[in-house]
């Protein structure tokens, strides 16, 4: 697969145009960008894009790095994939850079702004209406985050038993306070003895 | 209230303290922030932290990232928000990297594939129970309850199953009620 330089710009273009409404944080913006790299253009399959999510929440650090893998899987494809060696990884990183400046640029500039100019509008009533009436499609957002990364649903059961993982895994996150690191690792022992 | 507060060091303190910071922020960093910066750091006061935190959520982009930003530059203007932001971000970004080339090379073998798919299972369900969570946070809400179920069901569709483009989505969804969230306050304004 090879991605013109016409590609290229869209896709920060569309990262860019992304940034201004991640009210809730990146990962609410997750189904969006399933739509535009999975629905939209086939540049990523649905397990790579799924994959991404996962790797990010695996490792430490902010989730907005899945945007990161995201680019890099694409950039690692467009430059021929990982058998094409330093030229594909140097793609990735490439890639991996240019959405986390897309995705963080303009949001970032905005924080600055604010930050500077010390604005202590959260008082106001516009803001706090604002607030108040995007919180219901905030949450909306992030269950259909997680949704998206559902395995699809099939009567057998393998998949039966990968619902089972996450229905416990919401139970988990919602009622108690286990750390996530003990459910990650349960997960991937399971899926190591194969019962997942 | 005589609490003391302290402030970095230097660029480079930023930079360091932002980098441990985001290493331990397994599943994210937001659960970290308060630990290191209120209690150990002591470069905010718990009220500090609230109103700074509010800030970051109510802008748009990651929390995290904007607080970060927010500090940096307070502390050492353009050059700061630089170094606190390169700091969260450059050491956690080369690891998952690392990770995504390593899974790369080994996604055929079935053990590993098994584990990722598993461990998929797994954050699937965290985004969705921590989604949940946030339920808590209607109450209280001026729409009311059966208003804010009512728009959070609309939202799903719309995103998860009708797969429509999040601008999209908000201006026929989050607009509308903020524009009613915005009358109800009004409205018992003008009761009170």
């Amino acid at each position: 697969m090879s991605l013109s330089w016409s590609d290229w710009l869209h896709m920060v273009l569309h990262f860019l145009s992304l940034s201004l409404i991640t009210f809730g944080g990146v990962v609410a913006a997750a189904p969006d960008m399933h739509r535009y790299f999975v629905d939209q253009q086939h540049w990523l399959s649905d397990p790579q894009f799924n994959s991404s999510i996962t790797l990010a929440q695996i490792a430490p650090g902010p989730n907005v790095l899945f945007v990161a893998i995201l680019g890099w899987t694409l950039g690692v494809q467009a430059g021929g994939g990982m058998q094409a060696g330093p030229i594909a990884w140097a793609w990735g990183v490439l890639a991996a850079f240019l959405c986390l400046l897309g995705i963080l640029g303009p949001s970032g500039c905005l924080t600055l702004l604010v930050n500077r100019w010390g604005t202590r509008y959260q008082d106001k009533l516009a803001v706090r209406a604002f607030k108040a009436g995007m919180a219901p499609l905030l949450i909306a957002l992030m269950f259909s985050t997680g949704w998206l990364l559902l395995p699809p649903i099939q009567a057998d059961a393998q998949h039966a038993s990968g619902l089972l993982l996450t229905a416990a895994s919401v139970v988990m996150m919602w009622k108690t306070r286990i750390h996530v690191l003990w459910m990650l690792s349960f997960g991937a022992l399971l899926g190591l003895l194969g019962w997942v | 209230m005589t609490e003391e507060v302290n402030r970095p060091l230097s660029c480079w303190d930023l930079f360091v303290t932002f980098t441990l910071m985001a290493l331990q922020g397994f599943g994210g960093v937001q659960a970290v922030v308060q630990r290191i910066l209120v209690d150990q750091k002591k470069w905010l006061t718990p009220k500090g932290f609230l109103e700074d935190w509010s800030v970051a959520q109510t802008l748009p982009g990651p929390h995290v990232v904007n607080l970060t930003l927010m500090l940096g530059d307070r502390y050492f203007g353009g050059k700061g928000a630089v170094c606190a932001i390169a700091g969260l971000m450059l050491a956690p970004c080369t690891l998952v990297l690392c990770f995504a080339a390593l899974y790369q090379g080994m996604h055929d073998l079935p053990a590993i594939r098994s584990m990722l798919h598993a461990m998929g299972c797994v954050v699937s369900g965290m985004i969705m129970g921590n989604a949940l969570r946030l339920l808590s946070g209607l109450k209280g809400n001026p729409m009311g309850l059966p208003i804010c179920y009512a728009l959070l069901t609309i939202g799903f569709l719309v995103v998860a199953v009708w797969r429509i483009p999040l601008a999209l989505a908000w201006l026929m969804v989050g607009v509308p009620s903020g524009v009613w969230a915005w009358r109800c306050m009004v409205r018992r304004q003008g009761v009170a």
